[in-house]
């Protein structure tokens, strides 16, 4: 017996066969490439964009911040003290945020706008351009007897101003002089609740607006020398002034509530890319078994000239690998090129400049999918390729084999599906969330393949119906190579993704349009000063229509150390971090919070006067392993208060009623300066009787209508919605895809059902009813299976992980059943009908 | 019986299990080839010819018997050694040829010594092609080829890798009857040249004849013809 040839002398035969073989063309191989494709575009796609953003993030973080680096305090300035020490270290631009009401000088025509006063050096970095291209700090200045003021063009349109109008905002009239076309550090603000004005710092004092406790930003935006280093020169900050109680950002990451959105968006979008990669798997796998069925004969032949069963499987192993590769470098082209047409497309809806540009970290992860991917499908049949009889071949027939792989080719196969499970999981920020999609994707294919499994058996007993028609539907359904399988389960797939989705969002436009306009107050009103307070309440309460007035004191405080460890030394869950990123509202309470459950803990007496006391939101403690008894330091207006955890609240947030994660005791903080914040709820005419009584009366009271601010969340909401359904919709052109190939690989059998019926004296009609009935009971099966398993993900992820209501939306459902069954019926029939129109007699000569 | 038979089978069984329960293929089969010899192997469809032609080239694993071929019993290897048994020892032509279509007649050929990782793989295979006649035809692939030259290509890669043992199943079933001739003529060649044990299964008793010795199979028994006759053992020096 000669030796057999190392592995590496086979592995270059095998190379050598493979080639050989994938002479014979791409013939059956266009779905897989189309499924991989497709597949690996959409997760190369989604993370090349959100690279192209976080990269346009990071080269604009100067720009964006307007500053090297960006401090911001909350209700106070800098002192004096602190305010020479930034002085002395580098160049310093002050301006001041704060939401408030401006109205035309001539009418009564008042909005909520974001105003912004800033001073000569702003902006430090990037340009404010105006439409007319003047420059700002020349056109903010005082002339002709008054301050000048440039918005953004909403605001002209909802105030219905002209430039050289007056527009009032407190006490002060400005000249209305400019439009902004862009302001370079716009992205990172927060939520933004009305258009821009923008005023100069130095006008601020006579506005009346600037009052103690008023929810004003103060930014001290700096530029530092050349070559300083922002992380050690924010260490030195830290250290000269401890108790400063601002929040510290550099260019490095000046947006991280947009960057962490951004990467949100991308953990989603990626894990429906990956579903659409899923469905496609099924292609992958249908694709490899029908070209592996059509080379028993060669792969008998082989290892009848003794090539043993493993060399067999490398020589197709190598082939399916290659045409992977194919795909996927197909895809990873297609994908890096999204960012470029995104930007071209949507340049207004990005929030940054996009840095176009070919980052390889997206594209090998939608590599490393693609190929583990391919493996997860092709692994099975080629296990089982390999188990082909050489015998056969004496018989005339050589059939493939049905048993199950040996063990080896099991634990691999297994393996590419725990590494595909293991890499979705890994890659995420937020893992736990990633799990649970993997969870749900396995246990969807699960049911699936179980359900398809179920149908075969169920058409398998279903007896013989008298009408001819019928039993051929039935028997069609699970004789060998039926597609019944690979419908269930690629369409099957990617309906159920698009059930929840679908579901997901419908749900939430109904929170934010119909029942949060029901439960939510009609309006806001934010700086109400204390000494205001009793006119304001009798001014609210006097107008007819108006109800529950609520008010509680407001402050703005930072955590800066929980338990004493600093806040930018917790680990905290990607969840809970927003407590500790930036200034939080505090209140302080005698009695518990309306509505508010006390979990944990026990609530302070009315009367008690002991060191400061803190009642926490139940969920988010959990989070940040917050326990009673711990102690919380919070920098409130520059002086850091710590006090003791006595109590866990359960708050409902979804009411968008006043609520804080923070209650302290009355004791600690009634005598600090602070403001109210009040809700009412106003009907019809009263909410404009409502709004002009306060704006006029209350000057510097600033009105945020709960109607206007849904309105912005739902038109987020709708882009979210977009994406989403964009990157989902993949996921069923990948299901029909494969449903496609299924039965494009049926058609020679349906040609001859047909032919054969057709001879025996069946009229078209006769063959179209069997069919149709065929199809639609497929399709019907497959959507009722697809709208339970997606409406039971969109209950789990709204009520499980978004802590949201949950409405069942028979609209969707619907809508489901019957795209499925146009889809099945549709594509089924596309390809009966050339089956109906052949000729009998080539057929039969050929068979 | 001899020690030194190429091929030796002795109360061979096979028994393949179907959707209709156990079926008895092979009921005993008793059967010694001398090295060198040509054995034709005659019988009723459905006798077992190919399945003992499988068992013979390692393809088939007996239920129960003896099976040694070449000096080594195919009962003790596994489906790895068996491969490479066949490689080295055996050759096999069909009735319906199995070329790889993908492949050029020259590749084709090349197959088994590819396999056995030879560098001369393609040189010899060419001579192999050049021997039946096909010199002109090496970069055609099989479906540019007549049903002749595809056997004749077919015969020089069950050849190409010098086999002790040539198994031929119904080699001219699909041809007509001059193209027939011709590949027996080759077949014959190959075997008087090289010295190969020839075992020819055939319907064709004119063909039959031409072989040593007649085996004749019913029912998955050999009924005649079992032993080498005296001659060939002395030909084969015993």
């Amino acid at each position: 017996m000669t030796a057999a040839p190392k592995p590496a002398a086979a592995l270059r035969t095998a190379w050598a066969f493979a080639r050989r073989e994938l002479r014979g063309g791409l013939k059956g191989f266009r779905i897989f490439l189309a499924c991989l494709t497709l597949g690996v575009t959409a997760i190369a796609g989604v993370g090349s964009l959100s690279s192209a953003i976080v990269e346009g993030m990071r080269d604009n973080g100067r720009a964006i911040l307007g500053g090297d680096v960006a401090l911001r305090l909350t209700h106070r300035p800098a002192s004096d003290e602190e305010l020479a020490w930034l002085t002395g270290e580098a160049s310093v631009s002050r301006s001041m945020e704060m939401r408030s009401m401006a109205s035309a000088a001539s009418d009564n025509n008042r909005g909520l706008v974001e105003l912004k006063a800033v001073d000569g050096g702003y902006p430090h970095y990037g340009a404010i351009t105006l439409e007319s291209g003047e420059d700002l700090d020349a056109v903010l200045g005082w002339r002709d007897g008054r301050w000048g003021a440039v918005a953004e063009a909403q605001l002209l349109r909802r105030l219905g101003l002209e430039i050289g109008d007056g527009v009032k905002v407190g006490d002060l009239i400005y000249d209305l002089r400019g439009v902004i076309a862009q302001e370079p550090d716009r992205a990172a603000g927060g939520m933004v609740l009305g258009p821009r004005l923008m005023v100069s710092i130095d006008s601020m004092a006579d506005t009346g607006l600037v009052q103690i406790g008023s929810l004003i930003r103060y930014h001290y935006r700096l530029k530092l020398p050349a070559g300083t280093d922002v992380t050690h020169w924010t260490d030195r900050l830290r250290d000269a002034l401890p108790n400063a109680g601002w929040r510290i950002r550099d260019h490095t990451n000046g947006a991280p509530s947009l960057q962490q959105f951004v990467e949100r968006m991308t953990l989603f979008l990626t894990l429906v890319g990956l579903s659409a990669l899923l469905v496609g798997g099924v292609g992958v796998g249908n694709a490899v078994r029908g070209y592996l069925d059509g080379k028993t004969s060669t792969i008998a032949t082989l290892k009848c000239l003794g090539a043993p069963g493993a060399f067999v499987f490398q020589v197709y192993l190598i082939q399916i690998l290659m045409l992977a590769l194919g795909g996927i470098v197909i895809g990873l082209a297609l994908g890096a090129g999204i960012p470029m047409a995104a930007v071209a497309v949507f340049s207004d809806l990005l929030p940054v400049p996009a840095t176009i540009g070919v980052y390889w970290q997206p594209l090998a992860l939608a590599t490393l999918y693609g190929i583990l991917t391919a493996l997860a499908f092709a692994l099975w049949p080629l296990a089982r390729a390999r188990e082909v009889p050489a015998a056969g071949l004496f018989r005339q027939i050589v059939a493939p084999t049905q048993s199950w792989p040996r063990p080896g080719y099991v634990v691999a196969t297994v393996a590419a599906v725990a590494l595909l499970a293991g890499v979705a999981v890994l890659t995420a920020e937020e893992k736990k969330f990633a799990a649970w999609f993997v969870l749900g994707a396995a246990g969807c294919f699960a049911l699936l393949r179980f359900a398809a499994a179920g149908i075969m058996a169920a058409a398998r007993r279903a007896g013989r119906p008298r009408q001819a028609s019928l039993r051929l539907a039935i028997a069609n359904l699970h004789r060998p190579g039926a597609p019944t399988g690979s419908v269930v389960l690629s369409l099957g797939l990617g309906l159920t993704l698009l059930v929840a989705v679908a579901s997901i969002e419908g749900n939430m436009a109904q929170q934010v349009n119909e029942r949060l306009p029901e439960e939510a107050p009609a309006f806001f009103f934010v700086d109400i000063q204390n000494a205001q307070l009793p006119e304001f309440l009798e001014a609210a309460n006097a107008v007819p229509g108006v109800s529950s007035v609520r008010h509680v004191p407001s402050l703005r405080g930072r955590i800066t150390a929980i338990a004493g460890v600093p806040s930018n030394q917790i680990d905290a869950p990607p969840e809970a971090r927003w407590v500790l990123r930036g200034d939080r509202g505090l209140t302080y309470a005698a009695e518990p919070p309306e509505d508010n459950e006390i979990v944990a803990g026990e609530w302070w007496p009315p009367d008690y006067a002991g060191p400061p006391l803190i009642s926490f939101e139940a969920e988010t403690a959990g989070e940040l392993g917050i326990e009673i008894g711990d102690t919380i330091t919070v920098n409130v207006l520059g002086r850091d208060i710590t006090g003791t955890v006595a109590n866990l609240r359960l708050v409902d947030w979804s009411t968008l009623g006043i609520n804080f994660v923070l209650v302290f005791d009355p004791h600690t903080l009634a005598a600090a300066p602070h403001t109210h914040i009040a809700t009412a709820e106003a009907d019809g005419p009263a909410e404009e009787a409502l709004f002009d009584t306060i704006t006029t009366r209350f000057a510097n009271v600033t009105a945020v209508r709960m109607k206007e601010a849904l309105e912005i969340v739902n038109e987020l909401l709708a882009n979210i919605g977009a994406a989403v359904r964009a990157t989902a919709s993949v996921t069923l052109l990948a299901g029909v895809l494969v449903l496609g190939g299924a039965m494009a690989a049926g058609h020679s059998h349906r040609v001859y059902d047909a032919v054969v019926l057709k001879v025996l004296g069946a009229t078209r009609r006769n063959v179209l009813t069997a069919y149709l009935a065929e199809y639609t009971l497929l399709g019907v099966v497959t959507a009722a299976i697809a709208a339970v398993a997606g409406t039971v993900a969109a209950w789990a992820v709204l009520t499980q992980v978004m802590n949201a209501d949950w409405i069942f939306l028979p609209g969707t459902v619907a809508l489901t059943v019957v795209l499925s069954v146009a889809v099945t019926v549709g594509l089924g029939l596309a390809g009966t009908w050339r089956a109906l129109s052949q000729k009998a007699m080539p057929v039969l000569r050929t068979e | 019986m001899a020690d030194n038979d190429i091929i030796l089978l002795r109360g061979v069984h096979l028994t393949l299990e179907s959707a209709a329960g156990a079926v008895n293929i092979l009921r005993g089969v008793d059967l010694s080839i001398a090295p060198g010899e040509a054995v034709s192997v005659v019988g009723p469809s459905g006798s077992g010819k190919s399945t003992m032609l499988a068992v013979i080239a390692g393809l088939e694993q007996s239920t129960s018997g003896v099976v040694s071929v070449a000096g080594q019993d195919l009962t003790a290897l596994d489906e790895d050694e068996l491969a490479l048994f066949r490689r080295s020892n055996v050759g096999i032509v069909f009735q319906s040829f199995h070329l790889v279509p993908t492949m050029t007649a020259l590749e084709n050929v090349a197959v088994p010594l590819e396999l056995a990782g030879r560098d001369d793989a393609f040189e010899v295979a060419a001579d192999e092609l050049a021997a039946v006649g096909l010199d002109h035809r090496t970069t055609h692939y099989p479906s540019q080829l007549s049903g002749g030259e595809q056997q004749r290509v077919a015969l020089a890669r069950a050849v190409a890798a010098g086999p002790k043992i040539l198994l031929a199943d119904e080699p001219t079933g699909n041809l007509d009857g001059e193209t027939g001739q011709a590949i027996v003529d080759l077949l014959f060649k190959q075997h008087d040249r090289r010295g190969t044990t020839l075992v020819l299964i055939t319907h064709d008793t004119d063909l039959a004849a031409r072989c040593d010795r007649i085996v004749t199979i019913g029912d998955g028994r050999v009924t005649s013809g079992g032993e080498p006759l005296a001659a060939n053992r002395l030909a084969a020096g015993e």
